[in-house]
């Protein structure tokens, strides 16, 4: 028997993996009108993980062959996808009942995704961060198109599938070429290889490669061309969910890639992602301006959002990774949060998704529209919001390794992301609402997500240190 | 012996292939296709690297890639049906109505 | 030198044959072999929307399968601890199949 197999290090995911095939199990043996109690068995499942996640953290140990690692950073992730995901089938409860789609698949496929996830934060081979990715993508795309008789629903699904397919493909040819320069799929065996022989050519095509479709993964500027579609038919908890879990596993994964196995080729990523980041915000931010459609605006600033988070990666120095850990969990948070919003007014068959839709039920709905204020003045920047103390920390990182220049053209950039976050709220508080403004009714499971996500937009603005410290002391575990 | 390079220019090739596929035609199950073949370039190229180090590991990651590609594909067919039912046709241009 | 060899002894054997074999054209010659029985409908018959599930789910169960192939042929080094991993996998594939029977997806229409 191998000896360093550790079964203890996965714990977490071993549990999330259980509970979502405990849910499909139970599905068929549970009264339509009970699926939602199979909601909150994974709600159960998550916070279990979550605890067992907790009884690790500041252990550090190398489990199955070193392909897993379970350290500050594995463990800081795993609390931020439980988080999300918990947050996802609150939201989906009421809304899955009121769509007509009420399936209890949804919640293991979230389920599923989650341990996905998980791995991809965990893991130190190129191998098993692939079967972690897939693991996420292929749920997913059953969530984008769950809603089976929605045209709209099929087509993000098809065009989520297709791309997603093929930066797969893109991204596994990468790592053939990093396993066939190495012969080692380890992260650690990798660079030890990268430092003796220098970045030869298959280095370099394994680095573009990898980048590429990362690139797919993430939404960086030029790949990010299926989010908007794929973000506006999807259902709008899943919308939520793809915009905050995935994109953040990406980039948990993507730091460790860069960091841990490719360091030595900084000089050439570094400049890679600089530019990339340039556009990235550029493309999302122009892009946003123009959209009537609040999803399809929120999917824009999602493009933007990974723009500024790359800029903590070109930094490459401590806080500027910790920062990205900071500006992931302050960016899921938000962003949960005003998709929440979305969930709720968008009402029976997602017909109020237009910005219009929105006009003066500012003092209708005190607290739906309080929080998506919020939530939006955080997307923005402004000073006692998390976004505000995320976007300083990225921005001073990459000031500290003297790239002016981009900090310079992502603070333009927020400023031209201000119009269109802003002119929401004033749609909301100074235009004449409808002749009718209709009445929705805001489930309780939702109003506690939103809660949750606005007291911590507030509070990693307000006492930012402590987020700060978790950030960057799990930092350490990838440098 | 065939020599390694041979290998790697016909997974290149066959890459090629199929990344222009995915970005030419307009059949999404081509389209898909075109993606498996991918997938499987990528797998020689992973098979033509590990005989060159002489390891099982490289063999034994084209398996895990076999599986992962056969459970996407189950997922993409099932989305293609979803949508040919809704939509009476399979043209990625005549699906499309999310635009900006 | 070999290449035209190879390239011509398909040819000359087709050829060969075709100008040597006997002609006899015959009606059952032409129609799809069906075991010896007499075919009642044509080859091309549309068959049931049902087969996609079906086929669907041959492939992800039959895929699954190649992992018994390397953890057979090294059966008894893994000894115990690798029959019960198997047993793990195998149970995690059952359990899918339960999903898929309870569901249905098995019945024929």
């Amino acid at each position: 028997m191998p000896t360093d197999l550790h079964y203890l290090a996965i714990l977490p995911e071993i549990i999330t993996a259980a509970t979502g095939i405990a849910i499909m199990l139970l599905d068929p043996f549970t009264a339509p009108q009970h699926k939602g109690r199979l909601g909150w068995l994974g709600v159960a499942g998550l916070l279990a993980a979550g605890v067992a996640g907790a009884a690790q953290s500041g252990r550090t140990m190398t489990a199955f062959g070193g392909m897993v690692q379970l350290d500050s950073y594995s463990v800081f992730f795993r609390w931020l996808f439980f988080g999300v995901s918990i947050g996802t089938i609150l939201i989906s409860l009421q809304y899955l009942k009121r769509e007509g789609v009420h399936h209890s698949e949804f919640y293991a496929l979230v389920l599923f995704a989650t341990t996905g996830m998980s791995f991809m934060a965990a893991s130190v081979d190129l191998i098993l961060m692939f079967i972690g990715l897939e693991t996420v993508a292929i749920s997913t795309y059953v969530l984008a198109g769950f809603k089976r008789s929605d045209p709209r629903s099929n087509e993000s699904a098809v065009k989520y599938f297709i791309l997603g397919a093929f930066s797969t493909a893109v991204l596994l040819y990468g790592i053939a070429f990093l396993y066939g320069q190495t012969g080692s799929t380890r992260f650690d065996r990798v660079a030890e290889a990268l430092s003796a022989q220098g970045p030869s050519a298959f280095f370099l095509v394994g680095l573009a490669l990898l980048l590429v479709g990362f690139g797919f993964k993430v939404a960086m500027a030029p790949f990010h061309v299926w989010t908007p579609d794929v973000y506006e038919g999807a259902p709008s908890p899943v919308t939520a969910f793809l915009a905050v879990g995935p994109k953040a596993a990406g980039f948990a994964a993507l730091v460790r890639v860069l960091y841990s196995a490719l360091p030595d080729m900084e000089n050439h990523w570094g400049d890679v992602l600089g530019l990339v980041a340039v556009l990235t915000m550029t493309v999302g931010n122009v892009a946003a301006i123009t959209q009537s459609n609040i999803k399809r605006l929120l999917a824009y600033s999602s493009v933007a959002h990974a723009g500024y988070l790359l800029v903590g990666l070109v930094a490459r120095n401590e806080l500027g990774i910790s920062a990205v850990l900071y500006y992931a969990v302050v960016y899921a948070l938000m962003n949960l949060g005003a998709f929440t919003v979305v969930v709720i007014w968008s009402g029976a068959g997602e017909t109020r998704v237009h910005l219009s839709d929105y006009a003066g039920i500012g003092f209708r709905y005190p607290f739906l529209t309080g929080c998506l204020s919020l939530f939006l003045l955080s997307l923005i920047g402004i000073p006692a919001t998390g976004g505000f103390m995320g976007k300083v920390f990225l921005f001073a990182a990459a000031v500290q390794s003297h790239h002016v220049g981009l900090v310079v053209i992502a603070v333009l950039n927020s400023a031209v992301s201000a119009y269109y976050y802003l002119r929401i709220i004033v749609i909301m508080y100074m235009q004449e609402p409808a002749a009718q403004v209709p009445s929705v009714e805001i489930p309780v499971p939702a109003a506690v997500a939103l809660v949750l996500a606005a007291l911590g937009t507030l509070l990693t603005g307000l006492y930012p240190s402590a987020l700060l410290d978790l950030a960057s002391r799990s930092v350490l575990a990838v440098r | 012996m065939v020599p390694l390079n041979y290998y790697l220019i016909l997974g290149a090739l066959l890459f090629s292939v199929g990344a222009l596929g995915v970005i030419l035609k307009r059949n999404l199950i081509t389209m898909f296709m075109s993606v498996e073949l991918m997938l499987n370039s990528a797998n020689l190229t992973f098979l033509a690297f590990a005989r060159e180090w002489n390891q099982v590991s490289g063999q034994v990651l084209v398996f895990f890639v076999m599986v992962v590609a056969a459970a996407e594909a189950a997922v993409g067919l099932a989305i293609v049906i979803a949508t040919y039912k809704n939509r009476k046709t399979v043209n990625a241009d005549e699906t499309a109505s999310l635009r900006d | 030198m070999f290449i035209f060899v190879a390239l011509l002894l398909p040819v000359v054997a087709l050829l060969a044959g075709r100008l040597l074999r006997p002609q006899m054209g015959h009606d059952t010659k032409l129609r799809p072999y069906e075991c010896g029985v007499e075919p009642e409908t044509d080859a091309r018959e549309r068959y049931s929307v049902r087969y996609y599930i079906i086929a669907i789910l041959f492939v992800i169960f039959d895929v699954e399968t190649i992992f018994l192939f390397p953890w057979a042929v090294i059966y008894d080094k893994l000894a115990l601890f690798g029959f019960i991993e198997m047993l793990v996998f195998l149970g995690i594939l059952i359990f899918g199949y339960i999903y898929v029977w309870k569901k249905g997806a098995l019945e024929w229409v």
